[in-house]
């Protein structure tokens, strides 16, 4: 049996929930987390004691223990948690999938709650003034943030195949109008012009304003149980189709240029094993959501996801490609990371089962299928969901 | 936070060697003890044979440009004085597939905000130089010729 075949469409999404976002909240991440999970449950229609599962970011502040006796869950059966930021989303309702498949657990939770508000927050902003390991051979010379590092390999990129700053703005622009239709974002009122983009203050040049995600505080979550169980919920199923993870050979993290071939990204790998599970292709897929924390992730995980050859990604956001509602692939039709909200691209999964209910602000008509997918340049994970 | 620079932790036994060279106006690789196949950054084990035996070859400290960004802020303080800087990577002469992330300097004492940023091209030819930095010896690089 081909890899990843045992999971085809044996559990679905019944619940999702998720909070307002903002900057400077009030709620600690943990109350956060505690009335996404809540709405999420309430959302399937399942009583929080029915749950024992529970899957979590590494980097999650309020854990499955804390979280489990504010919202009341019942006795955890299955637990674990998954690292790599933002390549984690994806994997976490992959594990749990993987969980309720196997019978492990038959209620699963996975959330993400984040404050990211705070300058002082900013991981980037908290290194020692000594450092061993990876940042060893970048942080001395001033690589400094995530910006810096998807700088230095965009700029290859562009080198490379040609794609321009206008190829990136083409991916800022589809996601700001996206937002612009969905009253829970970030960027619901702000408009962006080309113009505007091209104008903005650098921040790690080849890379403006406009190619950064936001920075927000607010939390998300979903309920997973079996296909047979959300059948019967208050929601029609979304299933999940094909889970993958990926960790390509000789990568690192966010740095990866001390392999071969740099810019074959975690995305590639985790493309063989999702889409090789799947009764569908890249050409089947009605709408995406894309992990988007910066704007060149988006050419880099078109062609990690095989929408188009190498080099191509870059062109392929042409004409409007991106754009609801005549576009030939729809992404982000929330607004992302770079316009709805940035919480480690948890969104990204909300507006993917949105979209096979019928119920996002840029419907898709008669969607079907949706790739959603977590950080490329990290060690990442997807998801195809299916109606 | 400090207002210095973010520098190498000494202490990290897979990296001394690199460090000590840099102090030697040595620019260091690892170098497996069997297959004697170069690896950047260091690890304890051989990918390519999985010997654990490693030792270090000096290189030609030459290169060219592979890739680059401009910095420009919010930065920690230390680098934000300095902005905007170049940070290159160096695709290293004696194998392309290893790199390093540094800076373009003009010269010796130099800061990397010296370089005019519109100036820098990917495929220059680079050549190292050792910078001391309190106490560790950080490789930049000049242009060649
Ligand atoms: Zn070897």
């Amino acid at each position: 049996m081909t890899g990843g075949v045992a999971l085809r469409d044996r559990t679905a999404i019944a619940g999702i929930g998720q909070t307002r976002f903002g900057r400077g909240l009030p709620e600690s991440e943990l109350e956060l987390g505690c009335l996404a999970v809540a709405e999420a449950i309430a959302d399937a229609g399942l009583d929080p004691s029915e749950v024992d599962g529970a899957v979590i970011f590494s980097m999650e502040d309020g854990r499955e223990v804390q979280l489990a006796r504010s919202v009341g869950l019942g006795d955890l059966r299955f637990f674990a948690e998954v690292g790599y930021g933002g390549g984690a989303g994806c994997a976490t309702v992959g594990l749990a999938a993987l969980a309720v498949a196997s019978g492990q657990c038959e209620v699963a939770v996975a959330w993400r709650a984040r404050k990211r508000a705070a300058p002082s927050s900013r991981p980037w902003a908290r290194v020692e003034a000594r450092v061993g390991g990876d940042f060893q051979w970048t942080r001395p010379f001033g690589l400094l943030r995530p910006v810096d590092e998807i700088a230095m390999l965009t700029r290859r990129y562009m080198h490379e195949y040609g794609a321009t700053r206008d190829h990136l703005a083409n991916v800022a622009l589809a996601c700001r109008k996206h937002a612009n239709r969905n009253p829970r974002a970030v960027m619901h009122d702000r408009l962006l012009t080309r113009e505007q983009y091209m104008e903005s203050r650098w921040i790690s040049e080849p890379l403006c304003l406009f190619d950064n995600c936001l920075e927000t505080d607010g939390a998300l979550a979903c309920v997973v149980v079996s296909a047979e169980r959300a059948r019967d919920l208050r929601h029609p199923p979304v299933y999940i189709h094909s889970y993958a993870q990926g960790l390509p050979r000789q990568h690192q993290v966010m740095t990866n240029y001390f392999c071969e071939d740099p810019l074959r990204g975690p995305s590639h790998v985790c493309s063989e094993r999702l889409f090789g599970a799947a009764e569908f292709g890249p050409g089947d897929v009605d709408v995406a959501q894309i992990y988007d924390a910066f704007t060149p992730l988006i050419p880099l995980s078109l062609e990690g996801y095989g929408f188009c050859g190498r080099g191509e990604g870059a062109a392929f956001t042409e004409e409007g490609a991106l754009e609801w509602p005549d576009g030939r692939l729809p992404i982000n039709t929330s607004g992302g990371g770079l316009s709805e909200a940035y919480v480690h691209g948890f969104n990204l999964i909300l507006e993917g089962v949105r979209q096979m209910r019928g119920t996002s602000t840029c419907q898709v008509e008669g969607a079907e299928t949706c790739l959603v997918t977590s950080g490329e340049g990290v060690p990442t994970s997807a998801l195809l969901l299916r109606s | 936070m400090s207002r210095s620079l973010i520098l190498p932790d000494p202490a990290d036994p897979d990296s001394a060697f690199f460090w000590e060279g840099t102090a030697r106006g040595e620019l260091r690789v690892q170098v497996c003890g069997r297959c004697r196949r170069r690896r950047h950054p260091p690890r304890p084990m051989c990918p390519f044979c999985r010997s654990a035996e490693r030792g270090f070859e000096v290189l030609s400290g030459r290169g060219r440009i592979w890739s680059f960004v401009v910095a420009h802020p919010p930065l920690l303080p230390a680098y934000a004085e300095l902005a905007p800087y170049n940070v290159i990577a160096v695709a290293l002469e004696e194998d392309p597939t290893l790199r390093l992330v540094s800076n373009l300097v003009p010269g010796p004492g130099a800061a990397p905000g010296e370089v005019d940023p519109a100036g820098i091209r990917i495929g220059e030819p680079v050549r190292a130089i050792f910078e001391p930095v309190e106490d560790v010896f950080l490789p930049r690089f000049v242009r060649e010729g």
